[in-house]
């Protein structure tokens, strides 16, 4: 799928000097930190003023959120292995690594899927109460974003194989590693139970 | 015209080394959490996040690298939630104010605390 | 081009819209002509969509997405945005976005009939809006066209920073871009809490979540707070692109260089920074904590000074300056006298004190069609007939286009200035009639009401001049050269219409966008990309 010869030459310019695929992702991310900023801004807030829902909060399954964070972490690891192997121009290095990390991706959106079967079936669900309904609504608009990465970085890892488009490596690895962070911080958010 | 492959221009640390890292700290997140000691499980919990947060940031995402006005932009994000946060919470963490009461969150309070008093702490 | 038709199209649904519930106020309870009696549920519905479509099909796209994709590229002496996929993708996103708001009119119960503030529980609960699935699709739409935007605007952002011209420094760029720029870069920055907050809204209306209700542990005023935090920024991503259409020919018909470049910049990025955290200044009377009410009071009064200073600038570009009344001027000059009006009243807003008696009124109303038709309409019209000859190769007649204008701007005032009134003498907002209230229907309101409403049709049949010239110069007018308007700025250097690629050679820059007047040359304008 390489479209190298139909490129505008709008986009191999770079006035700024940071390339223009690394740009359009660092506002991507800044754009996603308001988002997700927003919803967990929000939460805070309730969570702070309504102490009964750490009592709602122990009911989730730490051990699987400890679980989903080492793997995204794992993830992020192949993830920056993958940009160091398309700055040495070795594609299909870069592809596999890649391809690990979505796997690692798989792997964290199966762990959640037993959690919430197990959290669905003991009875909590989006509309039991003010603590549920923000953790389905934040971990799962985190979820579709892991979902979404691991999509995108399928489709830099086809061209990468290839030896093609291998700058996009960095920029689908910056989106994982925001995500991962993000991750970070939801972990204790909604896991630790204060 | 410039050229669009990556440039090597990114000093590689021991990445392996930087995840074992954050690892550990994983652990110490969770062990920490299961303290009973109120700040220590804050600590624990957020203090590690940052930490995280901030290696991942600077190592996997070579944030420091970058021109310096991307990491500004981001922050400046962070601080417009920060701005978010306190305009809002008044109205919304609080249940009373000068001349108002949320009787129906006061409430939740209440019951919830009676109910199913927390088990950690 | 699509965003421009689309727009269009959208403008020609909100225009009427407001034709019906116009009709209803000024001559309430009979039959409308086209449309049929207007109920108290339709005209909410007509109410919230009118809003709805204006800021959002309208404004925003013909603004932003029309003239940002057009000018951009031009502009800065590139062939194309950097991402021109993802543009055409913001595209489909945003028309995907319009059709789902056209069937909400189409589905049981209607469109939504929330107002286009969409406060719950009226936008939570269908058995109070009456509009259940109306009340989903409007949400599905406006997150779609969010969407739409934030990929869109973040193209526009890459663009101009790296795909300029070489030669072209940051102060070479055309105020316009600027503009586009930094409202892109406004919204992107406000819409996350509200995408966040839609996405919840969304839950209650269809999941049985509680987030807006406070039986369920939330809270109503969390989603008024998340809504106009991105709500004012708004406005201004709207104003900004409008400001920097009105400078782009302000200095070509005044044959003189912007006053202020650098000024006006550094204004713009101060409004835009400002603009959030003014936002709760809709709120004063929703029971925010009046110490809050106080701090937004002093930065939404505070707010108004770098906006004053922009209308200086302006000012000072046309004093001294050899001034061309073609339509494309007088449309700016509009945009001045109009805006102002609508900045003087909006301080009464500001304060929280006077806002209390005068919230909810038709002076709000009046106060806000100040500024959003100099924004939506007068500044796009004064786009639309200056950048004619570049987009579609011929001029537009210069008569018809004054007719238009002079018909559009006067009705324009005979419409809101009425409003102004009968909104201090207590006319509330929302009310589809007011024959209930005995203070309302004295013949003094009564009679200013009608004449609004004569006004608005007065002004619609006018529109019609505008059409006429817009379709029928597209195969008959005039041919146009490429730089008919004698403009330094580089759209000017291509053939009129530009082809594939924009440049058969892309060009170098060499000065700044306002080289006009010069002493000693033989021409009294210095285009950017002439090396002397």
């Amino acid at each position: 799928m390489s479209t190298a010869a139909a490129k505008p030459i709008a986009n191999t310019r770079s006035a700024t000097g940071i390339p223009s695929a690394k740009l359009i992702t660092w506002w991507v991310i800044a754009s996603e930190i308001v988002i997700f900023g927003g919803l967990l801004v929000i939460y805070i807030m309730h969570r702070l003023g309504h102490p009964e829902w750490g009592a709602e909060a122990a009911h989730t399954n730490t051990l699987a959120g400890a679980l989903n964070t080492f793997v995204l972490l794992t993830s992020s690891l192949c993830a920056v292995l993958a940009h160091k192997a398309a700055d040495a121009h070795d594609g299909p290095r870069a592809a596999k690594l890649l391809r690990f990390t979505a796997l690692g991706g798989l792997i964290f959106l199966c762990i959640k899927g037993f959690e919430w079967t197990t959290d669905i079936h003991e009875g909590f669900v989006l509309s039991s109460g003010g603590f549920w309904s923000y953790y389905y609504t934040i971990a799962g608009l985190h979820g579709l974003h892991v979902l979404a990465g691991m999509i995108i970085m399928l489709i830099v890892a086809a061209d990468a194989a290839k030896n093609q488009e291998l700058q996009r490596v960095e920029c689908i690895g910056l989106y994982w590693h925001f995500v991962d962070i993000v991750w970070i911080f939801l972990f204790p958010l909604l896991y630790i139970a204060r | 015209m410039e050229h669009t492959t990556a440039e090597s221009h990114v000093h590689h640390p021991n990445y392996v080394k930087i995840w074992a890292i954050l690892v550990v700290l994983l652990i110490v997140s969770v062990l920490g959490s299961m303290s009973s000691i109120r700040g220590v499980v804050l600590a624990a919990a957020f203090g590690v996040a940052v930490v995280k947060a901030y290696l991942v940031a600077k190592n996997f995402m070579h944030i420091n690298v970058e021109k310096r006005w991307v990491p500004y932009l981001l922050i400046v994000c962070l601080a417009f939630m920060v701005i978010l946060f306190a305009a809002v919470s008044p109205d919304v963490m609080r249940h009373s104010g000068l001349h108002w009461e949320n009787n129906a969150a006061k409430q939740a309070v209440e019951s919830g605390m009676k109910n199913a008093p927390a088990k950690h702490e | 081009m699509q965003y421009l038709f689309t727009g269009m199209a959208m403008a020609l649904i909100g225009g009427f819209l407001a034709y019906v519930f116009r009709m209803q106020l000024g001559f309430p309870n009979q039959h409308v002509p086209g449309f049929g009696l207007v109920t108290p549920g339709k005209y909410n519905a007509l109410v919230t969509m009118h809003g709805s479509i204006m800021i959002f099909w309208v404004a925003m796209p013909i603004l932003i997405a029309a003239f940002g994709n057009f000018l951009i590229p031009l502009m800065i002496g590139a062939d194309d945005m950097a991402f021109p996929r993802i543009n055409r993708l913001s595209y489909q996103i945003f028309l995907l976005s319009a059709l789902v708001l056209l069937a909400s009119f189409l589905v049981k119960g209607g469109a939504f009939g929330g107002a286009w503030t969409s406060y719950p529980p009226l936008s939570a609960k269908g058995a109070y809006n009456l509009t259940p699935i109306g009340a989903s699709l409007w949400l599905v739409a406006v997150a779609l066209e969010f969407v739409a935007f934030l990929l869109g605007g973040i193209n526009f952002t890459v663009t101009t920073m790296n795909s300029r011209a070489p030669g072209m420094k940051m102060y070479d760029i055309p105020m316009v871009i600027w503009m586009i720029v930094l409202a892109s870069i406004i919204f992107m920055a406000s819409a996350g809490p509200l995408i966040a907050g839609a996405v919840m809204l969304l839950f209650d209306q269809t999941m049985a979540t509680g987030f807006y209700d406070p039986n369920r542990g939330g809270d109503p005023l969390l989603w008024e707070h998340l809504f106009w935090f991105f709500g004012h920024p708004e406005v201004y991503v709207v104003l900004l692109p409008a400001m920097g259409i009105v400078a782009e020919i302000l200095a070509v018909f005044a044959r003189k260089k912007l006053f202020g470049y650098k000024t006006m910049l550094y204004t713009a990025w101060a409004t835009g920074v400002l603009s959030f955290v003014v936002w709760a200044h809709h709120q004063f009377v929703a029971g925010i904590d009046p110490r809050m009410a106080n701090i937004f009071s002093v930065t939404t009064l505070l707010i108004s000074i770098p906006i004053a200073e922009m209308v200086f600038l302006y000012i000072a570009t046309l004093y001294g300056g050899s001034i061309r009344l073609k339509t494309p001027m007088l449309w700016a000059l509009a945009f001045i006298a109009e805006f102002l009006i609508g900045g003087v009243t909006g301080i009464f807003l500001g304060a929280s004190g006077t806002d209390i008696y005068l919230h909810d009124t038709y002076f709000v109303i009046a106060h806000f069609h100040y500024t959003f038709v100099p924004i939506a309409i007068i500044s796009v019209f004064a786009g639309i007939t200056f950048w004619y000859p570049k987009m579609f190769g011929r001029m537009l007649n210069d008569t018809l286009g004054k007719i238009h204008f002079w018909g559009t701007v006067i009705a324009f005032n005979v419409i809101f200035i009425p409003l102004f009134i009968t909104g201090a003498a207590g006319d509330q907002r929302r009310v589809y009639s007011y024959s209930q209230f005995q203070e309302q229907m004295v013949p003094a309101l009564r009679h200013l009401r009608t004449t609004s409403t004569v006004a608005l049709l007065v002004m619609l049949s006018f529109q019609v001049f505008f059409l006429i010239n817009f379709f029928w110069s597209l195969r008959h007018g005039e041919r146009a050269v490429a730089n008919p308007w004698k403009s330094t700025t580089l759209e000017w250097t291509v053939p009129s219409p530009p082809p594939h690629g924009n440049f058969a050679e892309l060009p170098t820059v060499y000065r700044g966008a306002y080289e006009y007047g010069l002493p000693g040359r033989d021409t009294d304008y210095w285009p950017q990309d002439a090396p002397n």
